[in-house]
Protein backbone atom coordinates (compact mmCIF):
# COMPACT_ATOMS: atom_id res chain seq x y z
CA UNK A 1 0.00 0.00 0.00
CA UNK A 2 1.63 3.65 -1.07
CA UNK A 3 -1.43 5.28 -0.01
CA UNK A 4 -2.44 3.71 3.18
CA UNK A 5 -0.92 2.38 6.22
CA UNK A 6 -3.10 0.74 8.49
CA UNK A 7 -1.99 1.74 12.41
CA UNK A 8 -3.52 -1.47 14.49
CA UNK A 9 -2.58 -5.02 14.15
CA UNK A 10 -5.83 -6.39 15.27
CA UNK A 11 -9.56 -5.18 14.81
CA UNK A 12 -11.95 -5.07 17.31
CA UNK A 13 -13.93 -7.70 15.99
CA UNK A 14 -11.11 -10.30 15.54
CA UNK A 15 -11.46 -13.30 18.32
CA UNK A 16 -14.67 -12.25 19.70
CA UNK A 17 -15.23 -15.38 21.63
CA UNK A 18 -12.32 -14.98 24.14
CA UNK A 19 -13.37 -11.47 24.89
CA UNK A 20 -15.68 -9.82 27.40
CA UNK A 21 -14.49 -11.11 30.47
CA UNK A 22 -15.08 -7.96 32.70
CA UNK A 23 -11.85 -8.09 34.77
CA UNK A 24 -10.78 -4.55 33.33
CA UNK A 25 -10.70 -1.39 35.27
CA UNK A 26 -13.81 0.41 35.41
CA UNK A 27 -13.13 3.29 33.82
CA UNK A 28 -13.39 6.24 36.38
CA UNK A 29 -11.51 4.62 39.10
CA UNK A 30 -8.44 5.86 36.79
CA UNK A 31 -7.85 9.71 36.72
CA UNK A 32 -10.47 11.73 35.86
CA UNK A 33 -14.03 11.01 37.87
CA UNK A 34 -15.69 13.17 35.75
CA UNK A 35 -14.94 12.67 31.65
CA UNK A 36 -15.53 8.84 31.02
CA UNK A 37 -13.23 7.81 28.05
CA UNK A 38 -13.24 3.85 28.34
CA UNK A 39 -10.97 3.71 24.73
CA UNK A 40 -7.83 4.55 26.69
CA UNK A 41 -8.31 2.03 29.66
CA UNK A 42 -5.90 -1.30 29.69
CA UNK A 43 -7.44 -5.08 28.62
CA UNK A 44 -6.66 -7.39 31.93
CA UNK A 45 -7.47 -10.64 29.41
CA UNK A 46 -4.08 -10.62 27.30
CA UNK B 1 -19.42 4.28 9.36
CA UNK B 2 -16.58 6.06 9.08
CA UNK B 3 -14.83 8.78 10.65
CA UNK B 4 -12.19 10.99 8.50
CA UNK B 5 -10.23 13.99 9.94
CA UNK B 6 -6.83 15.89 9.34
CA UNK B 7 -4.42 17.44 11.50
CA UNK B 8 -1.15 19.23 11.32
CA UNK B 9 0.24 17.58 7.70
CA UNK B 10 -1.46 13.87 8.81
CA UNK B 11 -5.14 12.24 7.39
CA UNK B 12 -6.97 9.86 9.10
CA UNK B 13 -9.70 6.70 8.79
CA UNK B 14 -11.19 5.66 11.59
CA UNK B 15 -13.48 2.31 10.45
CA UNK B 16 -15.98 2.93 13.70
CA UNK B 17 -16.87 -1.02 13.94
CA UNK B 18 -13.31 -2.65 13.27
CA UNK B 19 -11.73 0.07 15.26
CA UNK B 20 -9.34 0.33 12.19
CA UNK B 21 -7.03 3.27 12.28
CA UNK B 22 -5.98 4.35 8.71
CA UNK B 23 -3.17 6.82 8.36
CA UNK B 24 -3.94 8.18 4.59
CA UNK B 25 -2.74 10.72 2.20
CA UNK B 26 -4.51 13.59 0.78
CA UNK B 27 -5.89 11.70 -2.12
CA UNK B 28 -7.25 8.72 0.01
CA UNK B 29 -8.48 11.87 1.97
CA UNK B 30 -10.58 13.12 -0.92
CA UNK B 31 -11.67 10.30 -2.65
CA UNK B 32 -13.46 9.43 1.02
CA UNK B 33 -15.26 12.34 1.55
CA UNK B 34 -18.92 12.02 0.93
CA UNK B 35 -17.53 8.72 -0.82
CA UNK B 36 -16.29 10.41 -3.82
CA UNK B 37 -14.41 7.37 -4.81
CA UNK B 38 -17.63 6.23 -5.87
CA UNK B 39 -18.68 8.91 -8.53
CA UNK B 40 -17.82 9.50 -12.14
CA UNK B 41 -17.33 12.94 -12.45
CA UNK B 42 -15.84 13.58 -8.86
CA UNK B 43 -13.34 11.29 -9.39
CA UNK B 44 -12.59 13.16 -12.77
CA UNK B 45 -11.97 16.11 -10.50
CA UNK B 46 -9.41 14.15 -8.16
CA UNK B 47 -7.73 13.29 -10.89
CA UNK B 48 -7.09 16.73 -12.07
CA UNK B 49 -5.71 17.24 -8.83
CA UNK B 50 -3.38 14.35 -7.97
CA UNK B 51 -3.11 12.72 -11.95
CA UNK B 52 -5.01 9.75 -13.04
CA UNK B 53 -2.20 6.84 -12.31
CA UNK B 54 -2.15 8.19 -8.77
CA UNK B 55 -6.00 8.14 -8.25
CA UNK B 56 -6.64 4.99 -9.51
CA UNK B 57 -3.83 3.67 -7.49
CA UNK B 58 -5.94 4.63 -4.25
CA UNK B 59 -8.69 3.62 -5.47
CA UNK B 60 -7.55 0.03 -5.58
CA UNK B 61 -6.38 0.77 -1.99
CA UNK B 62 -9.83 1.67 -0.95
CA UNK B 63 -11.12 -1.26 -2.16
CA UNK B 64 -8.99 -3.42 -1.41
CA UNK B 65 -9.56 -2.51 2.48
CA UNK B 66 -13.28 -3.04 1.39
CA UNK B 67 -13.15 -6.45 0.22
CA UNK B 68 -10.71 -7.55 3.11
CA UNK B 69 -13.17 -5.55 5.82
CA UNK B 70 -10.96 -3.38 6.64
CA UNK B 71 -13.02 -0.18 5.63
CA UNK B 72 -16.95 0.90 5.69
CA UNK B 73 -17.16 -2.76 8.02
CA UNK B 74 -20.50 -3.59 9.82
CA UNK B 75 -21.70 -3.24 13.33
CA UNK B 76 -21.76 -6.75 14.91
CA UNK B 77 -23.72 -4.89 17.79
CA UNK B 78 -22.02 -6.36 20.27
CA UNK B 79 -24.86 -7.91 22.57
CA UNK B 80 -23.57 -7.43 26.69
CA UNK B 81 -22.00 -10.92 26.84
CA UNK B 82 -20.00 -9.34 29.97
CA UNK B 83 -22.12 -10.44 32.71
CA UNK B 84 -21.66 -7.29 35.09
CA UNK B 85 -21.42 -7.77 38.79
CA UNK B 86 -20.42 -4.78 41.58
CA UNK B 87 -16.70 -4.98 41.18
CA UNK B 88 -15.46 -1.19 41.76
CA UNK B 89 -16.13 0.83 44.92
CA UNK B 90 -15.57 4.27 45.45
CA UNK B 91 -15.71 4.96 48.95
CA UNK B 92 -15.97 8.26 50.41
CA UNK B 93 -14.09 8.49 53.53
CA UNK B 94 -15.01 11.87 54.25
CA UNK B 95 -17.76 14.10 53.20
CA UNK B 96 -15.67 17.23 54.30
CA UNK B 97 -12.82 18.85 52.97
CA UNK B 98 -9.86 21.24 54.26
CA UNK B 99 -10.23 23.00 51.09
CA UNK B 100 -13.23 25.03 49.57
CA UNK B 101 -12.55 24.55 45.97
CA UNK B 102 -15.61 26.64 44.00
CA UNK B 103 -15.71 24.49 41.08
CA UNK B 104 -16.42 21.37 43.72
CA UNK B 105 -18.98 19.12 42.52
CA UNK B 106 -19.21 17.80 45.98
CA UNK B 107 -20.44 20.92 47.30
CA UNK B 108 -17.20 21.46 49.21
CA UNK B 109 -16.69 18.68 49.65
CA UNK B 110 -20.05 17.87 51.84
CA UNK B 111 -22.07 16.73 49.19
CA UNK B 112 -25.08 18.86 50.29
CA UNK B 113 -25.63 17.61 53.71
CA UNK B 114 -23.78 16.80 56.89
CA UNK B 115 -20.11 16.86 57.44
CA UNK B 116 -19.35 13.74 58.35
CA UNK B 117 -16.32 10.27 58.32
CA UNK B 118 -16.62 6.54 57.21
CA UNK B 119 -16.32 4.83 60.36
CA UNK B 120 -14.37 1.50 60.03
CA UNK B 121 -17.17 -0.40 60.30
CA UNK B 122 -19.30 0.94 57.49
CA UNK B 123 -16.35 0.73 55.50
CA UNK B 124 -16.08 -2.69 56.44
CA UNK B 125 -19.43 -3.91 55.70
CA UNK B 126 -19.60 -2.38 51.98
CA UNK B 127 -16.15 -4.48 51.58
CA UNK B 128 -17.76 -7.68 52.99
CA UNK B 129 -20.63 -6.36 50.08
CA UNK B 130 -17.73 -6.01 47.45
CA UNK B 131 -16.16 -9.81 48.13
CA UNK B 132 -19.95 -11.39 48.11
CA UNK B 133 -21.21 -9.57 45.24
CA UNK B 134 -18.50 -9.48 42.53
CA UNK B 135 -19.21 -12.88 41.23
CA UNK B 136 -16.02 -14.12 39.06
CA UNK B 137 -14.54 -11.48 39.16
CA UNK B 138 -10.64 -11.28 40.68
CA UNK B 139 -10.08 -8.05 40.57
CA UNK B 140 -11.47 -5.75 42.87
CA UNK B 141 -10.87 -1.42 43.10
CA UNK B 142 -11.90 0.46 45.89
CA UNK B 143 -10.75 4.11 45.29
CA UNK B 144 -10.32 5.82 48.44
CA UNK B 145 -12.23 9.15 47.98
CA UNK B 146 -14.42 12.84 49.55
CA UNK B 147 -14.12 15.06 50.21
CA UNK B 148 -10.53 14.68 51.39
CA UNK B 149 -9.73 10.92 52.40
CA UNK B 150 -6.96 12.16 54.36
CA UNK B 151 -8.32 13.45 56.99
CA UNK B 152 -9.60 9.87 57.43
CA UNK B 153 -6.50 8.68 57.06
CA UNK B 154 -6.29 5.99 59.99
CA UNK B 155 -9.69 4.23 58.50
CA UNK B 156 -8.14 4.01 55.39
CA UNK B 157 -5.33 1.67 57.04
CA UNK B 158 -7.35 -0.64 58.63
CA UNK B 159 -9.72 -0.90 55.80
CA UNK B 160 -6.52 -1.70 53.33
CA UNK B 161 -5.72 -4.11 56.02
CA UNK B 162 -9.35 -5.53 56.27
CA UNK B 163 -9.26 -5.69 52.40
CA UNK B 164 -5.92 -7.53 52.23
CA UNK B 165 -7.35 -10.22 55.06
CA UNK B 166 -10.48 -11.28 52.59
CA UNK B 167 -8.43 -11.90 49.45
CA UNK B 168 -7.51 -15.30 50.26
CA UNK B 169 -10.77 -16.68 51.53
CA UNK B 170 -12.51 -15.12 48.46
CA UNK B 171 -10.00 -15.56 46.15
CA UNK B 172 -10.06 -11.86 45.71
CA UNK B 173 -7.29 -8.81 44.84
CA UNK B 174 -8.14 -5.49 45.89
CA UNK B 175 -6.49 -2.73 43.73
CA UNK B 176 -6.81 0.13 46.01
CA UNK B 177 -6.73 3.81 45.03
CA UNK B 178 -6.64 7.33 46.19
CA UNK B 179 -7.14 10.82 44.91
CA UNK B 180 -6.20 13.82 47.47
CA UNK B 181 -5.25 17.33 47.36
CA UNK B 182 -2.05 17.03 49.02
CA UNK B 183 -2.80 19.46 51.88
CA UNK B 184 -2.09 16.73 54.58
CA UNK B 185 0.50 14.17 52.63
CA UNK B 186 3.21 14.35 55.03
CA UNK B 187 6.07 11.57 54.96
CA UNK B 188 4.30 8.81 56.49
CA UNK B 189 1.24 8.86 54.34
CA UNK B 190 3.42 9.50 51.21
CA UNK B 191 5.53 6.08 52.53
CA UNK B 192 2.12 4.62 53.18
CA UNK B 193 0.34 5.91 49.70
CA UNK B 194 3.55 4.16 48.07
CA UNK B 195 3.29 0.99 49.22
CA UNK B 196 -0.33 0.33 49.44
CA UNK B 197 -2.09 1.95 46.43
CA UNK B 198 -2.05 1.47 42.96
CA UNK B 199 -2.46 4.57 41.87
CA UNK B 200 -2.77 8.03 43.24
CA UNK B 201 -4.32 10.76 41.88
CA UNK B 202 -2.89 14.06 43.19
CA UNK B 203 -5.22 17.31 42.44
CA UNK B 204 -3.77 20.33 41.10
CA UNK B 205 -4.96 22.82 38.94
CA UNK B 206 -1.57 24.03 37.15
CA UNK B 207 0.03 27.74 37.37
CA UNK B 208 -0.55 28.94 40.64
CA UNK B 209 -2.70 31.93 39.68
CA UNK B 210 -4.84 29.19 38.29
CA UNK B 211 -4.75 26.65 40.66
CA UNK B 212 -5.55 29.57 43.53
CA UNK B 213 -8.46 30.90 41.80
CA UNK B 214 -10.17 27.91 42.78
CA UNK B 215 -8.66 25.82 44.73
CA UNK B 216 -8.66 27.96 48.01
CA UNK B 217 -8.28 27.41 51.70
CA UNK B 218 -11.25 27.34 54.35
CA UNK B 219 -10.09 31.16 54.81
CA UNK B 220 -9.87 31.75 51.17
CA UNK B 221 -6.36 31.62 50.53
CA UNK B 222 -4.98 30.08 47.46
CA UNK B 223 -3.68 26.65 48.31
CA UNK B 224 -0.97 26.22 45.61
CA UNK B 225 1.84 27.13 48.09
CA UNK B 226 0.71 24.42 50.79
CA UNK B 227 0.49 21.75 48.31
CA UNK B 228 3.04 22.68 45.46
CA UNK B 229 6.04 20.44 47.69
CA UNK B 230 4.06 18.28 49.38
CA UNK B 231 2.90 16.80 45.73
CA UNK B 232 6.88 17.05 43.94
CA UNK B 233 7.66 14.86 47.68
CA UNK B 234 5.61 12.67 46.99
CA UNK B 235 5.99 11.56 43.30
CA UNK B 236 10.07 11.88 43.75
CA UNK B 237 9.35 8.74 46.02
CA UNK B 238 6.97 7.03 43.92
CA UNK B 239 9.37 5.29 41.79
CA UNK B 240 7.45 3.45 38.69
CA UNK B 241 3.80 2.93 40.39
CA UNK B 242 1.17 5.12 38.86
CA UNK B 243 0.00 8.41 39.73
CA UNK B 244 -1.88 11.64 38.45
CA UNK B 245 -1.49 14.78 38.82
CA UNK B 246 -5.04 15.86 37.81
CA UNK B 247 -6.22 19.54 37.06
CA UNK B 248 -9.42 20.46 36.65
CA UNK B 249 -9.99 23.61 33.52
CA UNK B 250 -12.25 26.12 32.98
CA UNK B 251 -13.46 29.28 31.21
CA UNK B 252 -11.04 30.78 33.60
CA UNK B 253 -7.88 29.27 31.99
CA UNK B 254 -9.06 28.08 28.19
CA UNK B 255 -5.51 27.98 27.57
CA UNK B 256 -4.90 24.96 30.02
CA UNK B 257 -1.99 23.67 27.83
CA UNK B 258 0.09 26.23 29.35
CA UNK B 259 -1.27 24.46 32.81
CA UNK B 260 0.36 21.25 31.44
CA UNK B 261 3.49 22.73 30.89
CA UNK B 262 3.38 24.09 34.29
CA UNK B 263 2.86 21.03 35.64
CA UNK B 264 5.60 19.26 33.85
CA UNK B 265 8.19 21.99 34.76
CA UNK B 266 7.26 20.89 38.24
CA UNK B 267 8.40 17.19 37.44
CA UNK B 268 5.01 15.59 36.97
CA UNK B 269 5.21 13.02 34.25
CA UNK B 270 1.78 11.81 34.49
CA UNK B 271 -0.84 14.65 34.07
CA UNK B 272 -4.19 14.68 33.36
CA UNK B 273 -5.67 17.72 32.67
CA UNK B 274 -9.72 18.10 32.32
CA UNK B 275 -12.59 20.01 31.95
CA UNK B 276 -14.89 21.32 34.80
CA UNK B 277 -17.89 19.73 34.70
CA UNK B 278 -20.52 22.97 35.92
CA UNK B 279 -24.39 23.92 35.58
CA UNK B 280 -24.10 26.00 32.52
CA UNK B 281 -24.99 29.45 34.63
CA UNK B 282 -22.12 28.97 36.43
CA UNK B 283 -19.52 31.87 35.35
CA UNK B 284 -16.57 29.08 35.19
CA UNK B 285 -18.35 26.61 33.05
CA UNK B 286 -17.62 25.55 29.30
CA UNK B 287 -20.28 25.89 27.06
CA UNK B 288 -20.54 25.23 23.02
CA UNK B 289 -19.22 28.52 22.68
CA UNK B 290 -15.91 27.89 24.58
CA UNK B 291 -15.50 24.71 21.76
CA UNK B 292 -13.69 25.96 19.22
CA UNK B 293 -10.59 27.62 21.33
CA UNK B 294 -10.86 24.18 23.55
CA UNK B 295 -10.07 22.66 20.04
CA UNK B 296 -7.33 24.54 19.50
CA UNK B 297 -5.90 24.61 23.09
CA UNK B 298 -5.69 20.49 22.75
CA UNK B 299 -3.73 21.14 19.01
CA UNK B 300 -1.50 23.15 21.19
CA UNK B 301 -1.36 20.50 24.02
CA UNK B 302 -0.66 17.36 21.10
CA UNK B 303 2.46 19.98 19.87
CA UNK B 304 4.19 20.26 23.39
CA UNK B 305 3.09 16.30 23.50
CA UNK B 306 5.00 15.45 20.47
CA UNK B 307 8.06 17.58 21.02
CA UNK B 308 8.73 16.82 24.56
CA UNK B 309 8.61 12.91 23.11
CA UNK B 310 11.62 13.83 21.15
CA UNK B 311 13.71 14.03 24.54
CA UNK B 312 13.50 10.91 26.55
CA UNK B 313 14.29 13.52 29.97
CA UNK B 314 10.95 15.46 28.62
CA UNK B 315 8.59 13.01 27.98
CA UNK B 316 5.48 12.43 29.85
CA UNK B 317 2.01 11.23 29.72
CA UNK B 318 -1.45 12.97 28.93
CA UNK B 319 -4.01 10.80 30.49
CA UNK B 320 -6.67 11.66 27.55
CA UNK B 321 -3.62 11.13 24.85
CA UNK B 322 -3.29 7.44 26.18
CA UNK B 323 -4.50 5.15 23.66
CA UNK B 324 -4.06 1.66 22.72
CA UNK B 325 -4.70 0.75 19.25
CA UNK B 326 -4.30 -3.00 19.41
CA UNK B 327 -4.14 -3.95 23.13
CA UNK B 328 -7.07 -1.84 24.57
CA UNK B 329 -10.30 -2.90 25.67
CA UNK B 330 -12.66 -5.23 23.99
CA UNK B 331 -15.75 -4.46 22.29
CA UNK B 332 -18.09 -5.88 24.89
CA UNK B 333 -16.08 -3.65 27.12
CA UNK B 334 -16.61 -0.54 25.09
CA UNK B 335 -20.22 -1.37 24.48
CA UNK B 336 -21.15 -0.81 27.77
CA UNK B 337 -19.67 1.58 29.13
CA UNK B 338 -18.45 3.24 32.52
CA UNK B 339 -20.27 0.98 34.39
CA UNK B 340 -21.67 3.26 37.12
CA UNK B 341 -24.46 1.62 39.39
CA UNK B 342 -24.15 -2.20 37.36
CA UNK B 343 -20.03 -2.20 38.14
CA UNK B 344 -19.28 0.58 39.96
CA UNK B 345 -21.19 1.85 43.18
CA UNK B 346 -20.13 4.63 45.21
CA UNK B 347 -20.52 4.52 49.39
CA UNK B 348 -21.24 7.34 51.43
CA UNK B 349 -20.29 7.52 55.49
CA UNK B 350 -23.87 7.01 56.12
CA UNK B 351 -23.59 3.78 54.11
CA UNK B 352 -25.83 4.36 51.07
CA UNK B 353 -24.90 3.32 47.81
CA UNK B 354 -25.09 5.35 44.58
CA UNK B 355 -24.40 4.78 40.90
CA UNK B 356 -21.03 6.62 41.14
CA UNK B 357 -19.48 9.66 43.45
CA UNK B 358 -20.88 12.10 40.94
CA UNK B 359 -24.87 11.59 42.19
CA UNK B 360 -24.26 11.45 45.75
CA UNK B 361 -26.36 14.04 47.42
CA UNK B 362 -29.39 13.48 44.48
CA UNK B 363 -31.10 11.18 47.23
CA UNK B 364 -33.58 9.85 44.66
CA UNK B 365 -30.63 8.09 43.42
CA UNK B 366 -29.88 5.75 46.34
CA UNK B 367 -29.71 2.66 44.82
CA UNK B 368 -29.36 0.73 48.52
CA UNK B 369 -26.86 0.50 51.85
CA UNK B 370 -23.93 -1.56 53.10
CA UNK B 371 -26.56 -3.42 55.37
CA UNK B 372 -29.28 -4.32 53.14
CA UNK B 373 -27.40 -4.46 49.42
CA UNK B 374 -29.31 -3.32 46.38
CA UNK B 375 -32.46 -2.18 47.02
CA UNK B 376 -33.53 -0.18 43.88
CA UNK B 377 -33.19 -2.41 41.32
CA UNK B 378 -35.52 0.62 38.80
CA UNK B 379 -31.93 2.85 38.93
CA UNK B 380 -30.06 -0.01 38.26
CA UNK B 381 -32.10 -1.32 35.51
CA UNK B 382 -32.48 2.06 34.39
CA UNK B 383 -28.46 2.56 34.02
CA UNK B 384 -27.95 -1.35 32.63
CA UNK B 385 -30.55 -0.73 29.51
CA UNK B 386 -28.10 2.68 28.30
CA UNK B 387 -25.46 1.24 25.95
CA UNK B 388 -23.81 3.10 23.12
CA UNK B 389 -25.98 1.22 20.82
CA UNK B 390 -29.19 1.87 22.45
CA UNK B 391 -28.78 5.59 22.88
CA UNK B 392 -30.01 7.28 19.35
CA UNK B 393 -27.18 10.22 19.46
CA UNK B 394 -24.37 7.53 20.23
CA UNK B 395 -24.94 4.72 17.96
CA UNK B 396 -24.13 6.33 14.73
CA UNK B 397 -21.32 8.28 16.17
CA UNK B 398 -17.96 7.43 14.89
CA UNK B 399 -16.28 7.42 18.42
CA UNK B 400 -19.03 5.48 19.79
CA UNK B 401 -16.41 2.48 21.34
CA UNK B 402 -13.62 5.06 22.20
CA UNK B 403 -16.20 6.69 24.79
CA UNK B 404 -18.89 4.17 25.33
CA UNK B 405 -21.49 6.40 25.11
CA UNK B 406 -19.85 8.55 28.14
CA UNK B 407 -20.78 10.21 31.39
CA UNK B 408 -24.22 9.14 32.64
CA UNK B 409 -24.20 11.55 35.45
CA UNK B 410 -23.23 14.30 32.84
CA UNK B 411 -26.17 13.18 30.74
CA UNK B 412 -28.80 13.44 33.20
CA UNK B 413 -27.44 16.36 34.92
CA UNK B 414 -26.93 18.36 31.78
CA UNK B 415 -30.35 16.74 29.59
CA UNK B 416 -32.30 15.24 32.46
CA UNK B 417 -31.75 11.80 30.42
CA UNK B 418 -29.31 9.18 30.68
CA UNK B 419 -30.01 8.90 26.75
CA UNK B 420 -28.62 12.12 25.73
CA UNK B 421 -24.61 12.76 26.23
CA UNK B 422 -23.22 16.10 27.17
CA UNK B 423 -22.73 17.37 24.14
CA UNK B 424 -19.58 19.84 25.37
CA UNK B 425 -18.20 16.33 26.69
CA UNK B 426 -18.63 14.94 23.39
CA UNK B 427 -17.17 17.42 21.44
CA UNK B 428 -14.10 17.65 23.12
CA UNK B 429 -13.75 13.58 23.93
CA UNK B 430 -13.90 13.54 20.07
CA UNK B 431 -11.06 15.98 19.88
CA UNK B 432 -9.44 14.04 22.27
CA UNK B 433 -9.23 10.97 20.41
CA UNK B 434 -8.33 12.85 17.16
CA UNK B 435 -5.24 14.27 18.75
CA UNK B 436 -4.25 10.53 20.56
CA UNK B 437 -4.40 8.98 17.40
CA UNK B 438 -2.26 11.78 15.57
CA UNK B 439 0.17 11.44 18.38
CA UNK B 440 0.50 7.80 17.84
CA UNK B 441 1.00 8.26 14.05
CA UNK B 442 3.68 10.70 14.17
CA UNK B 443 5.64 9.07 17.24
CA UNK B 444 5.77 5.31 15.37
CA UNK B 445 6.96 7.29 12.26
CA UNK B 446 9.91 8.58 14.52
CA UNK B 447 10.67 5.00 16.01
Amino acid sequence: MIHIKTLNKTKLTDNMNAKGCGECQTSCQSACKTSCTVGNQKCENK
Amino acid sequence: MIHLFSLDDMYFVIDTNSGLVHAADEVIYDLLTDENFKYGDKVELIKQKFGKETTEEAISEINYLIVNDMLYTEDVNPQNKIKTAVKAMCLNMTHDCNLRCEYCFASQGSYNGKRSFLSFETGKRAFDFLVKNSGTRRNLEVDFFGGEPLMNFETIKKLVSYGRSLEKEYKKHFRFTTTTNGVLLDDEKIDYLNENMANVVLSIDGRKSVNDRMRRTVNGKGSYDIIVDNLRNFVSKRMDKDYFARGTFTSYNLDFSQDVKHMRELGFDKISVEPVVAKPEEKYALNEEHLEVLKKEYEKLTKFYVDSYKDKDKRFQFFHFNIDLDGGPCIYKRSIGCGAGTEYIAVTPNGDFYPCHQFVGQEDFIIGNVDDGITNDKIVDKIRKVSVNEKPVCKDCWAKYYCSGGCHANAYNFNGDFNIPYKVGCELEKKRIECSIYIKAKINNKE
